[in-house]
């Protein structure tokens, strides 16, 4: 397993490789440049600057040396926008921040959702089940990015509970209402998910070989229908983890946390190249190791498949 | 979000398994056990409501989309509520334009989205999976690969720059969400079209010296018509929620024209003022859409697929 | 301009005077009670870019910058120029040597010395070409000797016109006399650079762990897109008349969410998101102030080659301007209290008197009446209507202001007009390769004469974007450069603009804030809004 692992993330340095290409490409056919301003530069102002960003370059020798840093020193470069720091310090610092709230968001739809969903197909068809059923969908169909104003006009302005903003290093008041906001919609899926698998496993002939020995409806769910239950949960939660990760810059934007899904919306507004580039590479990544361990987690739930 | 959940995904390929083998009567089967699902009709019957609504509703409008009240503007939150005698039927928003003619044609856009947007991932990821399926070999991993690559790239970096780069209209914000759609349904087609093209009818086909591109229009792409249904009305609710994504980023559609998602965020901008009409309307129908889909698509894969009954 | 040295000091004295007899802070009337916790927290719309003085160029940054650092000369709360670093000045009769006398006490926060050769290493390095601070045209816009050569990388860069004399006297060489040039000294491209710890940390030296500064404050915690902190530096020469501990600036992007975050007690400062003044000011009376910016709205016609032959004339031009209805653009959509605007210079601007326009002193329906005839005699009507594109960058209050104004051309005159909204840099671009037919423009004095905005009618002007040409107010325009009594020129420049209409000024902008009513001496007169933490105060309530 651990072969086919490494043999894996192999396989997608070639991918990556691509992706850094292409983004790269992609990106300069934008119009407008980092240093367009309201206010032109006179040229030789504009000259030196792209001088020192290495822009006046033609574009092959720019991504040549692009990819030599990386390669040779890690180096990401500095952000054009942001001109006190570079896209390893930008990283550093909003990653984390990003993967605190997201991961927290994940557990909490992943549990909450996986729960609902169990209870609404071992009381299928009754008020539960409708009231399940509807939460879901009803969550589901929300657009997450009404959240934001939403939950600071309750809970901060109309209840005062809670501080309308701000990270303070993760302190949990903080946190309470992004992981809110974040989780609602994933929640809701997540149990739409779990209750038709979980149907379908309850009506399956080994459950019904399970009841017909006698044994507990509590130990049959606990211990036969779970696993077969969760394998099509985990292959949908392996997506919802890379847009919890990447599709969060509605949580920056109205809470100030200061993760990278501002970054990143605002470096392709910004034509920040460097700091998109090395964001794009970050979740490249992340999509391929998520895919990854979504292939080894269903591999240990289902003994059927194999690696080759 | 577009279209790449896993579950439409695992969806559609255990129907299509399925389906294979049932062969002819399968549409007929299929027709009964849907109307038999009491959830599923009465989202069709909703929807068909829904998208009626858009095409009359205007007639009753007594203000088009775009002409602003004069006389309400500056006082939205007292004057602009919804009232029958103003003729703002879901009252005004911030810029004094009614409403009720705002909604339906942010309706209209957003189903335009869901289904433009699901059309094309239909058409360039069947095209690109059935090629990929087919002709196998050396075009497949190459097709494939750009289908993996692809599915490394953000989208949001992907929508952002061709709507950036190729400026905004409708065209392009179906090309846009059609271009970061196609992927998971050209993936499910490959694995189909590898399945079906070995099998005896087929084989039998090309033994009989039909050509190669009438196989595939006459005997493959029928043969997948199930899956692409059923995927595909998966995909429209969540392509309808890319859109409203877009809009909040402020990169959706020119003025006047509207869409649910921009609406909605403009609502939520102004609900602490007194002007809540203005995010529950839009987000009465983005999320009745929304819901109705899901039934319909769920209603449907259930009838497809009699396995799951 | 020589008199002025002698106000300069006649402050410093009054300063003197002050401080030895109340002993307490000069800005601070005698019957306010100080609150217990000095600290001022407002909205920063955007992460700020940078800290670095030579290097900031957003509005952000450069508010934190003003405290960070101090210059030769501050701005006091009226706008009026009053001694930082320097005590006063110089200078020599054709106005093109400028000789500062730095105060002995000047303290960096590391205890060392400013010093003038601290001056002649900022300035050294705002032009030089491998920091490539964007700022570097406003080293060339000061005019000192061999700027333009040491940025095009043609002379080494200590052969800029600065000079230490000594450790308290900085002289600086213009090639061409300015007389506004002690102006110019309170913008951060100026400020002092600390030589050794910029030598020691390299591009690192503005984290919080190493910055060294010479203002008011230090930044003591960065967190970015969060926020910022910035706390008394205890070594500044004024520490004793500074009243604010503390100031915090939070990152909130989103007006609304900053404005329900102020009215939930975290914020002292936000802005007013558009439209919602008058219903702030009828629940706050206190708190939601409108004051007068020097900053104007417009829409620019392409009159380039590019350009659609319509705006070629003058009366489709001035038909356009003559039928939007200011009032309803302030007072309902805005509703800030922003001026409407006729002329291109705001009224605010220090020595303007706006000529009296023809337009200004029109009913609203007359003005309609008018752009119909006009458009009439040029031959558009319902037949031929006039059709065309107008192009804004996309934010929620240009949406709304080009809303309003092509459904007043819909209806008034009968235009076809298409809208399209664009993503900043794109818009930009297109609007600097005249690719559009009407586009949005506005633009921010960056000193209160009336030239910062006149000169971008100059067809020479590199912000010109309509290419507009006419070559009787570029000569104008030259004449006012060395002229001694400009306000006659600008009013004539002025009137060619009202004759040819080549823009539409729209409105002049306004400050629109909710500010807590416990925050003292925030300058409502500073039209520049260049405010320093170090003039504010927290009363107790």
């Amino acid at each position: 397993m651990l072969g086919y692992a490494i043999r894996r993330v192999l396989g997608a340095i070639p991918t990556i490789l691509v992706l850094i290409i292409a983004s790269f490409f992609l990106m300069h056919l934008a119009p407008g440049g980092p240093f367009t301003s309201e206010r032109p530069l006179p040229p030789e102002v504009l000259a030196n600057i792209e001088a020192r960003y290495g822009l006046d370059q033609p574009l092959w020798k720019q991504l040549w040396d692009y990819l030599c840093n990386i390669v040779l020193r890690f180096d990401f470069g500095p952000s054009f926008v942001f001109k006190d720091r570079d896209v390893s310090d930008i990283i550093s610092q909003g990653l984390p921040i990003t993967l605190t709230y997201g991961l927290l968001s994940f557990f909490v739809a992943t549990l909450i959702g996986v729960a609902l969903g169990v209870a609404a197909a071992i009381r299928h068809n009754t008020w539960l089940d409708y009231l399940a059923v509807s939460l879901g969908v009803f969550a589901q169909a929300l657009p997450n990015f009404i959240m934001g104003p939403i939950l600071i006009l309750i809970f901060t302005l109309w209840l005062g509970w809670l501080p309308g903003g701000g990270w303070n290093g993760g302190h949990w008041p903080y946190l309470i209402m992004p992981v809110i906001a974040l989780s609602t919609s994933y929640m809701g899926s997540i149990s739409r998910i779990t209750r038709s698998a979980m149907l379908e496993v309850l009506n399956s002939n080994f459950i019904r070989t399970a009841r017909a020995k006698g044994l507990s409806e509590a130990k049959i769910i606990w211990r036969h229908a779970l696993k077969p239950t969760l394998l099509p949960v985990i292959s949908y939660l392996g997506p919802v983890f890379v847009y919890v990760v990447t599709g969060s810059v509605f949580v920056d934007i109205y809470f100030s946390t200061g993760g990278l899904g501002k970054y990143f919306v605002s470096a392709a507004l910004t034509r920040d190249y460097s700091v998109l580039l090395g964001i794009t590479i970050l979740y490249g990544v992340l999509t391929v190791v998520v895919n990854l361990l979504t292939d080894l987690a269903y591999a240990w739930l289902d003994p059927k498949i194999r690696f080759q | 979000m577009f279209g790449r959940s896993k579950k439409a995904q695992a969806i559609a390929e255990d129907f299509t398994e399925y389906s294979l083998v049932r062969g002819r009567s399968l549409s007929r089967d299929a027709l009964d056990r849907f109307l038999q699902n009491k959830a599923a009709l009465f989202c069709v019957f909703f929807m068909v409501l829904m998208i009626l609504f858009v095409l009359i509703g205007p007639a009753f409008a007594k203000w088009n989309n775009e002409e602003i009240d004069w006389n309400i503007l500056g006082d939205i939150a007292e004057q602009g509520a919804p009232s029958i005698q103003s003729g703002h039927y879901f009252g005004a928003d911030e810029l004094g334009r009614d409403l009720y003619s705002r909604t339906i044609q942010a309706t209209g856009t957003s189903l335009m989205v869901g289904l433009i947007g699901a059309s094309m991932a239909l058409l360039v990821g069947t095209t690109w999976g059935v090629i990929a399926g087919y002709f196998g070999g050396r075009i497949d991993s190459v097709l494939m690969r750009i289908v993996d690559i692809l599915y490394s790239v953000p989208i949001t970096l992907v929508v952002i720059l061709i709507l950036v780069v190729a400026g905004r209209s409708f065209t392009t914000l179906f090309i846009a969400l059609g271009a970061v759609s196609w992927l998971t349904m050209s993936r499910i087609v490959r694995a189909q079209t590898l399945a079906l093209k070995n099998r005896e009818f087929i084989e039998a086909a090309r033994a009989g010296g039909v050509s190669e591109v009438m196989i595939i229009f006459r005997h493959i792409l029928p043969n997948l018509l199930g899956v692409l249904i059923v995927y595909a009305s998966l995909l429209v609710p969540e392509l309808i929620f890319a859109e409203s994504f877009i809009s909040f980023l402020g990169l959706g559609l020119s003025e006047p024209h509207t869409s649910l998602g921009a609406l909605i965020s403009e609502g939520a901008g102004t609900m602490g003022y007194g002007t809540l009409w203005q995010l529950l309307f839009p987000l009465f129908f983005y999320v009745a859409i929304t819901f109705t889909l899901y039934f319909i698509g769920d209603g449907l894969r259930d009838a497809l697929d009699p396995k799951d009954r | 301009m020589k008199s002025f040295r002698l106000l300069c000091l006649l402050a410093v004295v009054c300063n003197f005077l002050n401080f030895g007899v109340a002993a307490a802070n000069g800005h601070i009337p005698a019957d306010v009670k100080l609150a217990d916790d000095q600290t001022f927290t407002y909205r920063m719309l955007d992460e700020f870019t940078s800290v670095d003085p030579q290097i900031v160029e957003d509005v952000s940054g450069s508010e934190v910058v003003r405290d960070l650092f101090e210059g030769l000369m501050n701005q006091a709360a009226d706008g009026q120029l009053v001694p930082g670093v320097a005590t006063g000045y110089e200078v020599n009769d054709d106005n093109t040597v400028y000789t500062f006398m730095l105060r002995d006490n000047a303290k960096w926060s590391n205890g060392d010395q400013v010093t003038a050769h601290d001056f002649v290493f900022a300035w050294q390095r705002a032009a030089d070409p491998e920091l490539a601070s964007p700022y570097q045209w406003f080293v060339e816009l000061m005019s000192i000797e061999n700027a333009a050569a040491i940025i095009k990388g043609e002379q080494p860069v200590d052969t800029l016109g600065v000079k230490a004399l000594d450790d308290q006297t900085f002289e600086v060489t213009l090639s061409a006399p300015l007389p506004y040039f002690p102006q110019m000294t309170t913008h951060s491209t100026t400020f002092p650079a600390p030589q050794k710890v910029i030598e020691q940390h390299g591009d690192e030296w503005t984290k919080t762990e190493n910055i060294v500064s010479n203002g008011a404050y230090v930044l003591t915690e960065h967190l970015p897109n969060e926020r910022s902190v910035r706390e008394r530096n205890p070594m500044y020469w004024d520490n004793a008349n500074t009243t604010l501990d503390k100031t915090v600036a939070l990152v909130i992007n989103d007006e609304n969410v900053a404005l329900t975050r102020y009215l939930a007690g975290e914020l002292d400062r936000t802005e007013v998101p558009a439209g919602q003044f008058p219903r702030l000011k009828k629940e706050y009376p206190q708190e939601a102030i409108s004051f007068p910016r020097l900053c104007n709205y417009y829409y620019t016609f392409n009159l380039s080659d590019s350009g659609p032959a319509a705006f070629k004339d003058v009366r489709v031009r001035k038909a356009l301007a003559l039928s939007i209805d200011r009032k309803i653009l302030t007072e309902k959509v805005l509703a800030g209290g922003q001026p409407e605007a006729y002329t291109f210079t705001p009224a605010a601007v220090a020595g303007f008197a706006p000529p009296a326009v023809e337009m200004a002193g029109m009913s609203q329906a007359d003005r309609d009446a008018k752009a119909k005839q006009l458009l009439e005699e040029a031959g558009f009507g319902p037949d031929k209507p006039l059709s065309f594109e107008m192009m804004y960058n996309t934010s929620e209050a240009h949406k709304k202001i080009a809303v309003a104004m092509s459904q007043m051309w819909k209806q008034k005159l009968g235009a076809e007009i298409t809208l399209a909204n664009m993503e900043w840099k794109v818009f930009l671009e297109t609007r600097g390769s005249q690719g559009f037919e009407l586009a949005r423009g506005a633009w921010c004095g960056d000193y209160n004469e009336a030239s910062t905005f006149l000169d971008l009618l100059d067809s020479e002007s590199g912000y010109n974007d309509g290419k507009y040409n006419n070559a009787e107010l570029d000569a104008l325009l030259d004449e006012a450069k060395s002229s001694s009594d400009t306000s006659v020129l600008y009013t004539k420049v002025e009137e060619i603009f009202a004759d040819e209409m080549p823009m539409i000024p729209v409105y002049h902008y306004a400050g629109v804030y909710m500010m807590d009513s416990d925050v003292g001496n925030w300058p409502v007169d500073n039209v520049q809004q260049n405010w320093y933490s170090k003039d504010l105060y927290k009363i107790a309530e």
